[in-house]
């Protein structure tokens, strides 16, 4: 009766949580959709000219200005372009001449391969080696792992590409260049999901494969290292405080041996608010696609909004801006909820 | 000099300004233990004095080179030790203008985002309520967003250059500097103090600035100077993409840009302005690694 009761309490109050979460959501996608509204509207640069061009009369100007929806009021042309924005509108590139939803649809595979190669190779070292540090705490490693995330606090990752490109592709030859994949491989297989490394090696095409492989090698180890400073650091800090834990002497009284204690038990705890440190790196990756792409000439996402920059493509722009934003808004939400979802404390907290 | 020394330490001040000077100079002994934030210091302090000094410690000419005799010298070469760059150049000379930019770069963002972040902070956390709510589900939707990206559309739409590049990294740097003045608003709100000067007659305004934001100063400056090395950072980014200072103008980012056309035959155009932003980034995160020991020891991480 009484536990029945409790889980009823309880489920209730996880309902609650996930739909204020939901709130939150919205509310900030209607703060994204607002903001890149705006951002629209102050550029400089007038849109009825861009299409009518300068020698128009003052009566095609005047058609072309009610045709694009200038003359309502601003909340009205808000309306519009979010009913557009919902219906997967996000307008014509001036650049590409075709849709901007679809210009991102085709880039954005490169852009998921790069930060998931990099957030695994980030997790992978980065995990280790910050539990190694806490372990070792005041020792050479945790002194190594302190430097190693200075550095990566501190260098710009733009200039890192151009010194990692100077000296493993130009001077040793160790790695392809800039770009996906070498035009003579192009035609080895047939993109599916848009994922190279995935494609390839699902169609045999070994040759190509170990090409992309030798391109994505470079940028992914470059994000990866960026999101292992991060991670190592806070993987550091949670060891340190769950070996810190009484549970931790409690184990040790009754023998269990250190690397159950430390692998088992205490990166156990620690593991559910690296949840949200992964979570939020992996976010961060796509952001900090923008200038690594532009770097090595990479055909993504963020290659495509710094050529939209660049030509002046302002609704391009807002689009990429849009679902980059919108992306890094929803695993921020996500790795919030998922935080509630395994922490035990945050469960039966009454 | 002892004299100084124990009138700073004294245990029973005479005045205020006795115990405000004791108190400083006392963070001072604590910090100057720390080697690897005293380096951080050394770099700051030495990038400030380059800016300042500048015009006289600068060999040659920044903006203008001789496109007959000194274009892409290598480093070391005598009078040009770090070598020129396609305009001919002086690579030492750009770099040591380009100090001006970064430290106009940090000190304008600071300037912007913290009394604004300080003001929304400590009036959500001093009211409460409704205040609270809406004021913080701004500063959250504005911190959910990717920074960069959102200073890029920022820029794109005010247009390139330098001071649009402030404008648009101190929009997006404020939120946290909020969340952190209204937890140690928080904190401090239901003191017996505030209850004291509220009952002498102060006004709210009066108690969050003169009472209220003093006391959230020490951990505001850890943040503000461990964000430094980012502000750096996001700024070269912009102007490596050619959206913040415009050239001529010796921005180290936009360097980089400049030399990365002849980066196989002439490395060094790119690979100095790299070094100097990573040096000063380190300066900073060292310097404000130091100062959360000594000022803020609840918020190490």
């Amino acid at each position: 009766m009484t536990t029945t009761l409790l889980s009823g309490r309880r489920s209730a109050r996880w309902i609650m949580k996930i739909l204020s979460t939901l709130g939150t959501v919205a509310v900030t996608f209607l703060g994204l959709l607002i903001v890149t509204f705006l951002i629209g509207r102050v550029v400089p640069v007038d849109p009825v000219l861009s299409v009518v061009g300068d020698r128009a009369t003052q009566a095609q100007y005047d058609a072309a200005y009610h045709a694009l929806g200038l003359d309502k009021p601003l909340i009205e042309q808000f309306w519009i372009w979010l009913v557009n924005v919902f219906h997967g509108d996000l307008g014509t590139s001036n650049l590409t001449t075709r849709p901007i939803a679809e210009d991102i649809a085709r880039v954005f595979p490169a852009t998921l391969e790069l930060a998931t190669v990099s957030i695994i190779l980030g997790t992978a070292i980065g995990i280790p080696l910050g539990v190694w540090a806490a372990v070792r705490q005041g020792k050479l490693v945790d002194q190594i792992v302190r430097v190693v995330g200075l550095v990566g606090y501190s260098a710009p990752v733009f200039w890192l590409g151009l010194m990692g490109l100077l000296l493993f592709y130009f001077k040793m030859g160790l790695i392809s260049g800039p770009g996906r994949i070498d035009l003579s491989y192009e035609y080895d297989f047939t993109p599916v999901t848009g994922l190279f490394l995935i494609d390839t090696a699902m169609q045999g095409a070994w040759g190509a494969f170990a090409n992309v492989f030798s391109h994505i090698i470079l940028p992914a180890s470059l994000l990866g290292y960026l999101s292992l400073a991060y991670i190592s650091r806070m993987t550091r800090s949670f060891m340190l405080n769950e070996l810190g834990q009484e549970y931790i002497t409690t184990a040790r009284v009754k023998g269990v041996p250190e690397w159950r204690i430390i692998w088992g038990q205490a990166l156990r705890n620690a593991a559910v608010p690296l949840v949200t440190v992964v979570a939020l790196s992996y976010a961060s990756l796509l952001e900090g696609s923008v200038l690594t792409e532009t770097v090595f000439a990479w055909p993504g996402l963020g290659q495509y909004l710094t050529n939209s920059l660049q030509n002046a493509d302002m609704n391009a722009v807002l689009g990429g801006t849009l679902v980059i934003g919108a992306i890094f808004v929803g695993l921020n939400m996500l790795s919030d909820l998922l935080y509630t979802l395994l922490d035990a404390r945050t469960r039966n907290r009454k | 000099m002892s004299m100084t020394r124990e009138w700073l330490l004294s245990d029973a001040p005479l005045s205020r300004r006795q115990a405000k000077l004791g108190q400083a100079y006392r963070t001072w002994l604590g910090f100057r233990t720390n080697g690897l934030a005293m380096f951080g210091l050394l770099i700051v302090v030495v990038l400030v004095l380059l800016a300042l000094f500048a015009p006289w410690l600068a060999p040659h000419d920044p903006l203008t080179g001789d496109l007959n005799t000194t274009r892409l010298l290598p480093p070391l070469t005598e009078g040009y030790w770090l070598g020129t760059d396609d305009q001919g150049r002086d690579i030492l000379s750009r770099l040591i203008y380009g100090s001006r930019i970064t430290l106009a770069v940090v000190a304008l963002v600071a300037i912007l985002a913290t009394p604004l972040g300080l003001l929304i902070g400590t009036t959500a956390g001093y009211f409460g309520g409704w205040v609270d709510t809406v004021l913080m589900r701004f500063t959250d939707i504005v911190l959910a967003f990717p920074k960069l990206i959102l200073a890029l559309a920022f820029v794109a739409a005010l247009g390139p250059g330098i001071e649009n590049a402030i404008i648009a990294i101190a929009i997006t740097a404020w939120p946290p500097y909020a969340r952190l003045a209204r937890a140690e608003t928080l904190t401090i709100r239901n003191s017996d103090f505030i209850a004291a000067t509220k009952l002498q007659g102060a006004s709210s305004a009066r108690i969050i600035w003169k009472h209220i934001v003093p006391l959230c100063m020490s951990s505001i400056i850890v943040r503000v100077t461990l964000d430094m090395a980012g502000i750096i950072l996001t700024a070269a980014g912009l102007g490596f993409l050619g959206l913040g200072a415009q050239p001529p103008q010796p921005e180290w980012g936009a360097m980089i840009a400049g030399g990365r056309n002849f980066l196989i035959d002439y490395w060094w155009v790119a690979t100095m302005p790299g070094i100097a932003i990573f040096v000063v980034s380190l300066g900073f995160n060292l310097l404000g690694d130091g100062l959360r020991d000594v000022l803020d020891p609840k918020g190490q991480k």
